[in-house]
C-alpha cells in the first residue's frame, strides 16, 4: 500500500463513519455527535491507517496495541470504527442506546467487542492507559502500544494531570495520548468556560514529548501518530487541532451540538452535505 | 501483649508471599506505603510496586490498567482517601468493567486516633457496599486480614479489604481458612446475637463475658464478609437468639448494622441495636479513648444487648 492509498482508505473510512456517527445518533434520539465528528479522522486514522495493531476476529488478542477512548461520550465514533472494521455487524449501529443493545450510550466493556474499558466519566482514561502501558511492560510485552484520545474540555479534569505527571516519571515510552482540541465544551468554548491555555505547553511541561497537528489533515496526522508510535525516552503527546461537528456544515463550531441528535429534516442535510464531501473527495482521488 | 497485630501488618508481608506463590500481584500506593505496608512488597519486588505520589485517583485508575493488563492490582492508602477520593474511579472504572481491583485501604474507623476526624472514615463500607460487583471484607486481626488478601488475590473481580492501624489481638488461629460470604460464629448462645465484624469482633466478645457474668448468653458472629452478607448465618442465629445487636467501627448508616437490617427486616424481624458511630465525624485522641467516646467500647456492646433482650418481652 502506497502512503497516498493509505491516506485514501483513512479518508474514506471516516467519511462513512460520519455518516454512521449522524445515522446512529439520529435513530437513538439522542448523543453526542460534535465530538465524534470532530474525532473522526483521528478514530480512522488508528483503526484503517495501520496505527493500532489489532485483529477484529480477535478483540482480546494479547499482542494487540490498546486504545483507550477517554472522551467516552464520543462512543459513536469508536462504534463506527469497530463496525467498520468487523467487530460486529453494522446492523448494531441502529440499536445505539436501546434497552439491550451492545452498544451503551457510553463505552461499555462488558457488552461491547473491541472496547477496551469502560469510560464515559470524563478524566479516567489516561489513569487507565497508563496502567495498561506499565502492565503490559510488565508482563514482558515490549511491542504493545497503548493508545488514549482525550477531549479537550475533559483536560480541565484534576486526574489528567496526575497521570501525565506518573506517565513521565515512570517514563512510560508505549504510552501516547491524543487530545482532540476542538476548543468545545457543553457550556462554550474552552476558553470561556475555564481557558485550558496552551494544552501543548502543559504536557510538555509534564515531562511529554508533544507535537501539534491539523486533525483533519490525514496524511500529516498519519505522520504524528506513526511517530508517536515508536517508543521513546517519554511518553507521547499528539495536540489534534481539531473542528467540533466536523463535516456537517451546521453542527462545525458549534457548542450546542455537543450532546443533541439532530432532527430528521437537519439528519437529511447532514448526510447530503456528507455524501457531497464523499463525492468530491472520490472525484479528486480518481 | 507480643500477639497483639494491626490488620494493615499483614497487607505488605502478604503481597510478598503471593508473589512468590506465583500470583501476578502488583501495588499501587498513593505515598503513604509505609504506613500501609505495601513499602515490604516495594523493597521485595520493586518492579511490582508502582507510587503514583499523592493522586489516589490516579491511583485506582493507574490499578484498572494493571488488571487489564492482566496483573492482579492491589492499592493502599488510607480509608478515608481511597473511598471517597476516589469514589467515581471505583464505581466508574473499576466496578462498572468489573475489574480486578483489590482495594485493601488502611487507617479506617475511629481507631486512626490522634489525626483526627478528617482521617478517621467511618463510611467507607456504606459507600463500598452500595457499588454492583464489590465485595467487602472486614477482618478482625492480622490472620483474617492474610486470609482475605488471599482470596480477594485469587478471585476475579472487585473486593474492597478493611484494614486498620491499631494493634488487635488475636481472634483467629493461625492458619483459619476464610471463606468468602461466611460468617463465623465465635461462640455461641442463647439469648442475644452480637454481629461485629472488625476491631468490634474483640469488644464483642467481651461484652460477651460481661453479659455472660449477668447471666446473659450472647451469641457471637463475626461478620468478616459485609458484603455478600451471609444472610443464613445471621437469620439462623437471630432466629434462635430473638434479639440482635450489631457492632461496628463504622458509621450506624450504611454500614454492617444497615446490612443486618436489610437482611432481617425481610425475613426474621427481631428487636436489634447499632452499636457503631451516630452520624459525627471523628476526632482527635487516642484509639481507646475514642472507642469509650463514640460508645463503641464493650460495656456500650453490653448495654445494648441488655437493652434488646429486654425489648424481647
Amino acid at each position: 500500500m502506497t502512503a497516498m492509498e493509505r491516506v485514501e482508505r483513512v479518508e474514506s473510512a471516516a467519511q462513512r463513519m460520519r455518516l454512521d456517527i449522524v445515522e446512529m445518533i439520529a435513530t437513538a434520539g439522542s448523543g453526542h455527535p460534535g465530538g465524534s465528528l470532530s474525532a473522526a479522522d483521528i478514530v480512522s486514522a488508528l483503526y484503517f491507517g495501520d496505527v493500532i495493531r489489532h485483529d477484529p476476529a480477535r478483540p482480546d488478542w494479547p499482542g494487540r496495541d490498546r486504545f483507550v477512548l477517554s472522551k467516552g461520550h464520543a462512543a459513536p465514533v469508536l462504534y463506527a470504527a469497530l463496525a467498520e472494521a468487523g467487530y460486529f455487524g453494522r446492523d448494531h449501529l441502529a440499536t445505539l442506546r436501546r434497552l439491550g443493545s451492545i452498544l451503551q450510550g457510553h463505552p461499555d466493556f462488558k457488552k461491547t467487542p473491541g472496547v477496551e474499558v469502560s469510560t464515559g466519566s470524563l478524566g479516567q482514561g489516561l489513569s487507565i492507559a497508563a496502567g495498561l502501558a506499565a502492565g503490559l511492560r510488565l508482563a514482558g510485552d515490549l511491542t504493545s502500544r497503548v493508545f488514549c484520545l482525550l477531549g479537550d474540555g475533559e483536560c480541565q479534569e484534576g486526574q489528567v494531570w496526575e497521570a501525565a505527571m506518573f506517565a513521565a516519571h515512570r517514563p512510560l515510552a508505549n504510552l501516547v495520548a491524543i487530545v482532540d482540541h476542538n476548543g468545545l465544551q457543553i457550556d462554550g468554548a474552552c476558553s470561556d468556560v475555564v481557558c485550558l491555555g496552551d494544552v501543548a505547553q502543559k504536557f510538555r511541561a509534564f515531562g511529554w514529548q508533544v507535537t501539534e497537528v491539523d486533525g483533519h489533515d490525514v496524511r500529516a496526522l498519519l505522520d504524528a501518530l506513526d511517530a508517536a508510535g515508536v517508543p521513546a525516552q517519554a511518553p507521547r503527546c499528539v495536540i489534534a487541532h481539531t473542528v467540533k461537528g466536523k463535516g456537517v456544515p451546521f453542527m462545525e463550531g458549534s457548542a450546542d451540538w455537543h450532546g443533541k441528535a439532530p432532527s430528521p429534516e437537519q439528519t437529511a442535510d447532514a448526510l447530503a452535505a456528507l455524501a457531497a464531501q464523499a463525492r468530491v473527495a472520490e472525484g479528486s482521488a480518481s | 501483649m507480643s500477639d497483639r497485630r494491626a490488620t494493615r501488618e499483614a497487607f505488605g508481608t502478604t503481597l510478598v508471599k503471593l508473589a512468590a506463590e506465583g500470583v501476578p500481584v502488583v501495588a499501587v500506593d498513593a505515598d503513604l506505603s509505609k504506613s500501609t505496608t505495601t513499602s515490604k512488597f516495594a523493597d521485595a519486588r520493586p518492579e511490582r510496586f508502582f507510587n503514583v505520589g499523592v493522586a489516589e485517583q490516579n491511583m485506582v485508575g493507574v490499578a484498572a490498567g494493571l488488571a487489564l493488563a492482566g496483573h492482579v492490582a492491589f492499592t493502599g492508602s488510607f480509608a478515608v482517601f481511597a473511598t471517597g477520593r476516589a469514589y467515581d474511579q471505583i464505581r466508574n472504572t473499576v466496578c462498572y468493567s468489573g475489574l480486578d481491583v483489590k482495594l485493601a485501604p488502611t487507617h479506617s474507623g475511629v481507631t486512626v486516633g490522634p489525626d483526627g476526624g478528617s482521617h478517621q472514615m467511618i463510611e467507607d463500607i456504606a459507600l463500598m457496599r452500595v457499588l454492583p460487583g464489590m465485595r467487602v471484607l472486614v477482618p478482625a486481626d492480622a490472620t483474617a486480614a492474610e486470609a482475605m488478601i488471599r482470596v480477594a488475590a485469587t478471585t476475579p473481580g472487585p473486593f474492597y479489604i478493611r484494614l486498620g492501624r491499631a494493634a488487635v489481638p488475636s481472634i483467629h488461629d493461625e492458619g483459619w481458612e476464610f471463606e468468602l460470604g461466611r460468617a463465623y460464629v465465635l461462640r455461641e448462645g442463647t439469648d442475644v446475637t452480637l454481629a461485629a465484624c472488625g476491631v468490634m469482633v474483640e469488644r464483642a466478645l467481651a461484652a460477651a463475658d460481661i453479659l455472660a457474668a449477668q447471666g446473659v448468653s450472647a451469641e457471637v458472629v463475626d461478620v468478616a464478609t459485609v458484603k455478600p452478607i451471609d444472610a443464613g448465618t445471621i437469620i439462623d442465629s437471630a432466629r434462635r437468639t430473638g434479639a440482635v445487636v450489631s457492632c461496628e467501627e463504622h458509621s450506624v448508616i450504611g454500614g454492617l448494622g444497615s446490612a443486618i437490617a436489610e437482611v432481617l427486616a425481610e425475613t426474621a424481624p427481631v428487636p436489634m441495636r447499632r452499636v457503631g458511630v451516630r452520624d459525627v465525624f471523628g476526632t482527635s485522641g487516642e484509639p481507646d479513648e475514642l472507642m469509650e467516646h463514640f460508645g463503641l467500647a464493650a460495656s456500650h456492646v453490653a448495654e445494648a444487648a441488655r437493652q434488646v433482650v429486654a425489648a424481647k418481652s
